[in-house]
């Protein structure tokens, strides 16, 4: 090929690869773009997208809590504080105080994996921008509540029931990690 | 504009007895201002909207789609917001030449309007130089990059304006001699001159007059997109090398101003060649009224020209940006002498067939359909293959 058939053979490869390119690029005109437009228009809330046992904000089911205090000594940074005291009448045990510092927490899950019922739980809420410091501290004590104590067989209190389920499956799934496929609703906290 | 004076005057608007010169100076001014106004600045502001939403679905994502329906006010949030910053100049900057460089870019992107073909009666101005008034002032443009380099005293600036330029220079040349072929076939230099030698069926446009036309609305589309400082020819702007090239000191409306004239040049361009090769205005003459045979002008020719600055934005999507060796490689190696080429087949063809060779026209005419054809089946192709979910609505 002698220094004319090289410079032709440029035009046509500048023609041919600009001509292909065209069209890969033309494609794209017809395909759906990935963009995901969150927050606001999302099909569904990316939240509900997102796995079981996603590491989110930390929520605690009260009705549950045995008041063990196995969170609280797990958390390698003490974001948790719990006050629990026996009722001096009625011998019974009492949540007064259930506080975590989500401006803390580095959600590491440790202290979910001690918990014996699966109160102290991730959510899959991971949207936790406020204002002041201050308002990040959950505190999940209204008022003073009994403590959980579990019963020998299957719960029998319809109330509670579902949310031990759900508790005991998260627990589960400490030892088998995706053996159970999250089912929708229980996905929403 | 004579036969929209004449007729004005003609039904009266301007009193039984009116100076003529008076009248046509009126209409001019007030049509200039309404055309600079009204098309030229907002349509530079909707190409910046346009743009990115075309790259955005290039590149599988939205793009711009809060402000107004699908994002289209957007460059009225960018506009006001960019008025909003502050003028800075820099204290070793040259002040005088520094606040004038983007007035002079601008008054390059402006004046070309004037002799801007519409529609048969819808130009301000029909010079019968219209087309060299057009490249000449158009190039104007490198004083106005040149003097931004040098006055912003700074290494950035400087090498873009050098490249810009360069760049322009050079691509002025091919450019001109591709109007050429246009020039010998219809013996005039005036826009409407030009259109009127054309039809409106595709088969009559100088793009499918001959073989050689059609290389040169090629070579005049390439160096318009060079010229304007367009990917794939964007080095004074190069983002990676020069942070923003002749620009990088530049803040607020200034630098505003700057890439307005950018994204309005794009028009100049798809009007340049929507003139000489794509019929212009020309629309089978459907009614016998005058104000509508108009309308229908102006409809045809923006759709063209939008054609044109589609095509440009795609080929931004599509291209990554040459080196500075091969943008000379191209223009002096490849489209000089193809050019010069162009000019003499087309002066021998224009000296055998002196009106033109009906037979080439619908033959060239089939050819373009088959290319197109054979770039839909590969598009066809390509869609298959990334077996992606499909969606054909330009709006999301």
């Amino acid at each position: 090929m002698g220094a004319l058939g090289s410079y032709l053979q440029n035009i046509k490869d500048t023609v041919t690869t600009i001509f292909e390119g065209m069209a890969v690029t033309a494609s794209h005109f017809v395909r759906r773009p990935y963009t995901v437009q969150y927050p606001d228009r999302t099909p569904v809330r990316v939240q509900d997208t997102l796995p079981f046992r996603y590491r989110g904000i930390l929520e605690v089911d009260l009705e549950i809590c045995t008041g063990c205090l196995a969170c609280e000594r797990a958390c390698p940074i003490d974001c948790i504080v719990i006050a629990c005291e026996k009722d001096p009448k009625t011998r019974t045990m009492v949540i007064s105080q259930f506080d975590i510092d989500i401006a803390k927490c580095m959600y590491c899950g440790l202290c979910s994996e001690p918990c014996p019922t699966g109160s102290i739980h991730h959510t899959t809420e991971f949207e936790g921008a406020d204002y002041s410091l201050e308002s990040l501290i959950r505190r999940f004590v209204k008022e003073p509540v009994l403590a959980y104590k579990p019963k020998k067989g299957p719960e029998t209190d319809p109330r509670i029931a579902p949310i031990l389920n759900r508790g005991m499956r998260y627990i589960n799934e400490f030892a088998q990690p995706g053996g159970e496929k999250p089912v929708e609703e229980e996905n929403e906290a | 504009m004579e036969t929209l004076v004449d007729n004005l005057i003609a039904s009266g608007a301007f009193g039984a007895h009116p100076n003529y010169a008076v009248v046509a100076g009126v209409v001019e001014f007030v049509g200039g201002a309404v055309v600079f106004l009204v098309v030229a600045m907002p349509f530079a502001g909707i190409v910046s909207w346009l743009e990115r939403r075309v790259w955005a679905r290039i590149q599988s994502r939205v793009g711009p789609n809060r402000v107004g329906p699908q994002g289209f006010l957007q460059w009225l949030a960018d506009g006001l917001k960019n008025i909003c910053k502050e003028d800075l100049i820099p204290a070793e900057a040259d002040a005088p030449l520094f606040k004038l460089a983007p007035y002079l870019v601008m008054l390059a992107f402006i004046l070309p309007w004037s002799v801007m073909p519409f529609s048969s009666s819808l130009i301000l101005a029909d010079l019968n130089v219209g087309v060299l008034f057009f490249t000449a002032i158009t190039a104007l443009t490198v004083v106005g990059v040149l003097m931004a380099g040098w006055a912003s005293n700074d290494k950035w600036s400087l090498i873009g304006g050098i490249r810009s330029a360069a760049q322009i220079v050079s691509y002025e040349i091919p450019a001109g001699l591709s109007i050429f072929p246009v020039v010998l076939m219809t013996g005039t230099l005036s826009m409407q001159g030009i259109i009127r030698a054309q039809g409106w069926a595709p088969q009559r446009w100088f793009l499918f007059a001959n073989p050689f036309t059609f290389v040169a609305a090629n070579i005049l589309f390439i160096s318009a997109l060079a010229e304007g400082n367009r990917t794939p020819f964007d080095l004074p702007e190069a983002e990676s090398e020069l942070v923003a090239g002749f620009a990088t000191e530049y803040s607020g409306m200034r630098y505003l101003f700057f890439f307005m004239a950018e994204w309005g040049n794009l028009f100049l361009i798809g009007a340049l060649i929507t003139t000489m090769f794509l019929g212009g205005w020309q629309c089978p003459h459907v009614s016998d009224n005058v104000v509508v045979m108009n309308l229908l002008e102006l409809l045809i020719f923006n759709a063209k020209v939008l054609t044109v600055v589609f095509v440009s934005m795609w080929i931004r999507g599509t291209l990554p940006r040459v080196r500075i060796d091969q943008l000379m490689t191209v223009c002096w190696k490849y489209f000089v002498p193809l050019a010069f080429v162009n000019m003499i087949a087309t002066a021998l063809w224009v000296a055998i067939w002196p009106h033109g060779n009906p037979v080439t026209g619908y033959l060239m005419f089939a050819i373009g359909l088959i290319v197109l054809a054979m770039f839909v089946r590969r598009v066809a192709h390509y869609v298959r293959r990334s077996r992606m979910e499909l969606y054909f609505h330009p709006t999301i």
